[in-house]
């Protein structure tokens, strides 16, 4: 069995050595797909100056393999493009990462201590209505497009609740340093507790609606990774045992079942990432999200090329890195799982 | 799957197992509809919004009050007998445009799922078939599958939108937009149950039996690829509605007051300030999308119980009516087979 430290340190290395082919692949895609049908800067740029339209039309007409390699070049060299009008790409995506990923894992938090324990209660009443009303529950968030909810989340629950539906802090920007980029974590870092219950109010609202349209995996993959655990013949010694059927549940059946759960890790990781683009564009969230929107030519801005193919190069880096998170877990869980 | 009935169609049919086949499927959905009420709710969900959408075709007047651009003088009205979801601020009536959009959108969601399941189910079917190494088979789907593993490998979303700006706005640029990043899903989808099926005894006997390779592929592996294919689509049609009303949100899709479309009016009136000035504009295209799109999932979703078997067999015991608890032995394959036509079920001809 290949189940040493060092067998899982080769798989990792493995996996992060066969991601550079399909990093490559995406930055190749989004490249070509973004730059090859624009011909003409005027019609893209109304308002830029003259000289900005005349660099930008140097730029473009070049042929496709041309730009591609100046820019593939520069990337190399660690220099990420720049818009059109001349702001560079890294220094924004630096400081938004972070953002984003705190809204992520405070969504995936609530993902798994709302969604988990649903698919638990679904597969208790599998067939019958208990199971119906989770189902009707994941499904509503399921069919909410991601700006549906975030407007509605924005406009009629965030005063209904009085909590706030826009940026991270009440003032911006917060009277400490912002070493993490990270909202909560800052102001606890800073010793500032007013700061963080603030901060924390302002991460409920995107992160819930965020989990909640998000959810319908998790609960989906607990239900049927339970109905499959339940009949077998440990739980039923369990139950026999005269545990309460809560312990049964909760301690011997979800244990196992959760194993299956943890591929969702990576599943979810595309909606949760693709969902922040609208969430934080709604919510004022200062992410990589709201970046993308802006970089995309979203609500009508002049669309930034360079950032775009950055930030959809980030997203599926972040994607492949959740899948191999989850297939580590995974592993770890599951005795059975050979890393050789 | 929702074929004709062979005792409802005028004409004989074919071959007694054609019918008798059609028939059994007939059954089967009608099974699985009952089985689970939310199944059901989805499936005449469904049912209504296509006949609103044909209405909406071909006799519009008869349920929309006001032509398409039809201007009234009613500016930013909440909603009232006369304007059920109010009006915008140019004075277009919101519930009769909601109307006006459901066809466009269904149209655009069937034609992009559509497309990218029979090209990325054709590749895949392919792929999946003659992948043997060192042929030119092989090579082919080595090739398919690289680049669908690039493309997979990131959320569709982010990348139709930003292919999205470069192509421009209306709806053969969304249409490209979307299809460009969906059709990889069905290339794994049906690469994976060609595997499963391939190397079955019937699939084998037909070779025995000199049948050639295509025919074997279009009438052998095909058909039985084509279920869980289907129960995904319809799952999937809801998915790219999401999509798409996404990208008009964000600003990339059809222009609205031109073309009606739900995402782009919620972004008409996102970005002319009036969902939080008058909160009721989110009423008309938000419902709209929600209720299409939860129809399909329930219907989706219930139909993907069927391929899943843990969930079958729970199913199979609410078909026959007895209460379905997890304390009862699981059905026999063998038996839940005979109800409910599997995967890797081989077809009753060969």
């Amino acid at each position: 069995m290949g189940r040493s430290p060092s067998d899982l340190a080769v798989f990792i290395g493995k996996r992060l050595v066969q991601l550079v082919p399909v990093l490559f692949g995406i930055i190749v895609l989004t490249f070509v797909f973004t730059h090859i049908s624009v011909t003409n800067c005027a019609v893209w740029f109304p308002h830029a100056s003259k000289s900005t339209l005349a660099n930008c039309q140097a730029q473009f007409s070049k042929p496709i393999v041309d730009q591609f390699w100046i820019y593939f070049v520069n990337l190399l060299h660690g220099d990420w493009g720049a818009s059109v009008a001349g702001s560079p790409v890294y220094p924004a995506i630096a400081a938004g990462l972070p953002a984003t990923l705190e809204l992520v894992f405070a969504s995936l938090f609530l993902m798994i201590v709302v969604g988990i324990p649903l698919g638990v209660i679904a597969a208790q009443s599998a067939g019958r209505w208990g199971d119906h009303l989770v189902r009707i529950f994941y499904l509503t968030g399921w069919a909410t497009p991601t700006y549906l909810g975030a407007v509605i989340a924005a406009i009629f629950l965030a005063p209904y609740f009085g909590l706030p539906s826009h940026g991270e802090y009440t003032s911006s920007p917060p009277p400490f340093p912002q070493y993490t980029h990270m909202s909560v974590l800052d102001a606890l870092l800073a010793g500032n507790l007013p700061w963080a219950v603030d901060a924390f109010k302002h991460l409920l609202l995107p992160a819930a609606v965020l989990a909640f349209i998000n959810m319908g995996i998790a609960t989906r993959m607990t239900r049927s990774s339970m109905l499959e655990v339940i009949p077998l013949d440990y739980v039923k010694s369990a139950r026999m045992k005269g545990l309460s059927e809560f312990w049964v549940m909760y301690k011997h059946a979800l244990r196992n079942s959760l194993i299956t759960t943890t591929t969702v890790l990576g599943v979810t990781a595309g909606g949760l990432l693709a969902g922040t683009v609208v969430i934080e564009e709604v919510f004022g969230w200062p992410g990589i999200g709201a970046y993308a929107y802006t970089a995309i030519g979203g609500g009508g801005a002049a669309p930034n090329f360079d950032g775009a193919v950055a930030v959809v190069a980030v997203f599926a880096v972040g994607v492949v890195i959740a899948n191999l998170i989850a297939d580590i877990l995974y592993g770890l869980l599951d005795p059975r799982v050979d890393w050789r | 799957m929702s074929g004709p009935t062979s005792s409802g169609s005028p004409r004989p049919p074919p071959t007694a197992s054609a019918g008798r086949r059609t028939w059994n499927a007939v059954v089967g959905f009608m099974r699985v509809l009952r089985a689970n009420p939310l199944t059901m709710a989805g499936f005449i969900i469904v049912c209504l919004i296509g006949v609103v959408a044909l209405i909406v075709v071909v006799a519009p007047h008869l349920l929309t009050p006001y032509g398409p651009d039809q201007l009234t003088t009613d500016y930013n009205l909440a909603p009232s007998w006369q304007h059920p979801a109010g009006t915008d601020g140019i004075g277009l009536d919101i519930y009769s445009e909601t109307l006006y959009a459901l066809p466009l959108d269904l149209a655009i969601a069937f034609a992009i799922a559509g497309a990218a399941m029979i090209g990325g189910g054709g590749l895949g079917l392919v792929a999946g078939f003659w992948d043997r190494p060192g042929t030119a088979g092989g090579w082919v789907s080595i090739v398919v599958l690289r680049i669908t593993d690039i493309f997979l490998a990131f959320p569709s979303l982010i990348l139709a939108l930003a292919i999205a700006v470069s192509l421009g706005r209306g709806v053969w640029q969304l249409i490209v937009a979307i299809l460009l990043t969906w059709w990889p899903f069905y290339v794994r989808l049906v690469r994976g149950e060609t595997l499963a099926v391939k190397h079955l005894p019937y699939v084998m006997a037909a070779r025995a039996a000199g049948v050639t390779e295509g025919r074997i592929v279009l009438r052998h592996v095909l058909r039985n690829v084509l279920e869980p294919v289907v129960v995904y689509f319809t799952l999937d049609v809801g998915t790219v509605l999401v999509t798409l009303s996404t990208i008009g949100f964000v600003g990339l899709g059809l222009v609205y007051p031109s073309q009606a479309e739900w995402g782009s009016m919620m972004s008409y009136y996102q970005n002319a300030g009036l969902i939080t000035a008058q909160p009721w504009t989110v009423l008309g295209p938000g419902v709209a999308i929600f209720v299409t799109v939860l129809a399909f999932s329930l219907l989706g979703d219930g139909l993907r119980d069927i391929l899943d078997p843990r969930s079958r067999r729970v199913l199979a015991g609410t078909g026959t009516g007895s209460s379905a608890t997890h304390e009862e032995p699981p059905v026999p394959v063998a038996e839940d087979q005979g109800e409910l036509p599997t995967a890797t079920e081989a077809p009753a001809s060969g």
